[in-house]
């Protein structure tokens, strides 16, 4: 069913909402941009429905709110580990199509591969619901169409910001009752059909052709450009790798925790091991490892999509202009040029 | 909800000096692993790590550790009666209907030996599990040799060869393992049409090279296992450090086919 609430209404719905759970929102953030005087969107708690930011994409992907950037996993006292707590509130997340697609991505890993539901994630995971955000095609290095991340029915409830109100669909039963009054409406979400960027995936058939394409020029370029920062990976929607790292209490070292923190395979101590063998020793390495596990070794994996969902972010947020959907565009060249080589 | 990163206390019982950088801490436990898989280890403020069993008893496992970081350091200033953390076991061993009743070719250097360990002690104490068991054992040099009392026990019971990358010794060739690989007893056991598996271990240019060795001498490589070592953090698929294409060596591994590890570019 679908409604129409005034700006009041609204108001007083979120209110209500509020007492129950916790609502995430992508957040202005002012000030805290790269540049002098420029803001981040960032997901963040919010109080109010005017701090929704609704015209611009967000720096940061929804992801964060699920898997943050660090989290305590276990608490130690002298020799014992104590699970940690973890959230309790259930959470109302404002989303659009290809963050909550992105989601598919991540409980593919953190609650499917190998059989292990990993307890930090699936605890998380279901405490949310996704309220689904109008999207008019996103920025100009966004390309859901293309990876067919731009529809979902995965929410619970769709809205639509009008001048004087909101419109809302509503789709999951429990949140029925906080309309029982609301003025019925013709609504349900639109969806982007169309992005200024289209990306087209290469295909590679079999091991010769991948194994070539890691042998390719192409990844070269990168060892020059790219500054192995990590800042694509932080911005990725659908990243999902972490390190374990213990810290201690500056004042009582008996006392301390076990942290899970975001780690980045574009930084150079991502596969090194303890004795010093490490795996991936040039940027261009860890770029090529980045590109296939997007756009080839997620997939062969798990089958059904790609693990990238076409927000863009990374491009936007590369120091160094890399574009992920220009890469891309080598990749298709350097595939086409092994698969006629090696006539396939 | 099952939580599978919790690690739980372990008493050591004894604390065994291989060489200066290299120690078998045996740790009373119930936890039955495979052989040639491996646990993570913790301790906890300092941190946690993959270590894969060189040995296992009734009531204990042995893990031989070699000093190479701040975990492993830490490892080191434990003695017997102290706690270490345990979680596990992981990933798949050694393919052990793969090897019955064959004849088993054990290529391992360096800490390479310590997943292979356990296994060619089962071979020793369980006769008739194998055929024969032919053996070629690479260290650096002599102060970097270990497991000393099996390499006795092993040159008994096994066809063996023990190499040194670099330095002549009693008891010892000299030279790296691939220069052995002609040797081992291929002819004979093809001649007699039996059947035979080959399992390899040890820093990544060994295995690489003992791969190409073993298939210019004939080997099947549908009848050849590595056992890969990789950057891990959680053990369970989930951080993806270990991850090389669409292969995570902590579920799919450590030990591999060597038709999946041929292709397995990092």
């Amino acid at each position: 069913m679908s409604y129409r609430l005034s700006k009041q209404e609204v108001s007083g719905l979120f209110e209500k909402l509020s007492e129950k759970y916790d609502i995430y929102a992508p957040k202005r953030v002012k000030n805290a941009g790269r540049y002098s005087e420029t803001d981040i969107i960032q997901y963040a708690k919010i109080s109010d429905i005017s701090e929704v930011v609704w015209d611009e994409k967000s720096t940061y992907p929804m992801k964060e709110v699920l898997s943050p950037i660090q989290q305590t996993i276990f608490y130690f006292t002298e020799d014992e580990y104590r699970e940690s707590k973890g959230k309790t509130r259930p959470m109302l997340i404002f989303a659009r199509p290809c963050d909550i697609n992105a989601m598919k991505v991540q409980a593919r890993i953190y609650a499917g591969n190998g059989g292990f539901v990993d307890m930090y994630y699936q605890r998380m995971h279901e405490l949310a619901r996704y309220i689904l955000m109008p999207c008019s095609g996103g920025d100009d290095t966004c390309f859901c169409v293309s990876m067919g991340t731009n529809t979902t029915d995965d929410y619970a409830m769709a809205v639509k910001p009008l001048e004087d109100g909101m419109l809302f669909e509503v789709k999951d039963e429990e949140f029925a009752p906080c309309f029982e009054k609301a003025e019925k409406a013709e609504f349900a979400p639109e969806f982007v059909k169309e992005n200024e960027l289209t990306a087209v995936i290469p295909e590679i058939p079999d091991k010769e052709v991948l194994n070539a394409l890691k042998k390719h020029p192409m990844w070269k370029q990168f060892n020059g450009r790219c500054i192995s920062c990590g800042a694509c990976t932080i911005a990725c929607s659908t990243c999902t790798c972490f390190t374990t790292r213990d810290v201690i209490y500056g004042d009582n070292p008996e006392v301390g925790e076990r942290r899970r923190v975001s780690a980045s395979c574009q930084i150079d101590t991502f596969a090194k091991v303890a004795g010093g063998g490490d795996y991936r020793t040039t940027a261009g390495d860890r770029m090529r490892y980045k590109m296939l596990h997007k756009f080839h070794d997620y997939k062969a994996r798990f089958g059904e999509s790609h693990m990238c969902v076409g927000c863009g972010r990374c491009t936007a947020r590369c120091p160094e202009f890399i574009s992920i959907t220009v890469t891309l565009r080598k990749m298709n060249e350097a595939v086409a040029q092994i698969r006629a080589e090696l006539g396939r | 909800m099952t939580n599978y990163v919790q690690p739980k206390p372990y008493e050591i019982i004894s604390v065994k000096h291989e060489t200066d950088i290299e120690y078998t801490f045996r740790v009373a436990t119930d936890i039955k692993p495979e052989h040639g898989q491996f646990l993570q280890l913790s301790i906890p403020k300092i941190g946690e790590c993959p270590i894969s069993v060189s040995e296992q008893g009734d009531g204990w496992l042995e893990f031989t550790i070699r000093k190479v970081g701040k975990v492993t350091d830490a490892f080191f200033e434990k003695k017997a009666g102290d706690v270490l953390f345990l979680r596990g076991p992981y990933g798949k061993g050694w393919p052990m209907d793969e090897i019955r009743g064959k004849h088993l070719f054990v290529v391992a250097g360096g800490t390479g030996v310590s997943p292979v360990r356990s296994l060619l002690n089962y071979c020793v104490k369980n006769e008739g599990f194998v055929k024969s068991v032919s053996l070629i054992c690479g260290f650096k040099n002599c102060e970097s040799v270990l497991f000393k009392s099996d390499l006795e026990k092993w040159n008994e019971k096994f066809r063996a060869w023990f190499c040194l990358d670099n330095e002549e010794h009693e008891g010892f060739h000299k030279g790296f393992v691939t220069a052995y690989v002609d040797q081992l007893p291929l002819a004979a056991v093809k001649e007699a049409g039996e059947d035979y598996a080959v399992v390899v271990v040890g820093p990544p240019p060994m295995m690489k090279y003992t791969g190409i060795e073993l298939l210019k001498n004939g080997f099947a490589e549908e009848k050849i296992w590595m056992s890969f070592e990789r950057k891990m953090s959680c053990a369970i698929g989930k951080c993806g450090h270990c991850r090389i294409d669409e292969v995570y060596v902590c579920l799919d591994g450590p030990c591999f086919p060597y038709t999946v590890a041929k292709d397995l570019v990092d």
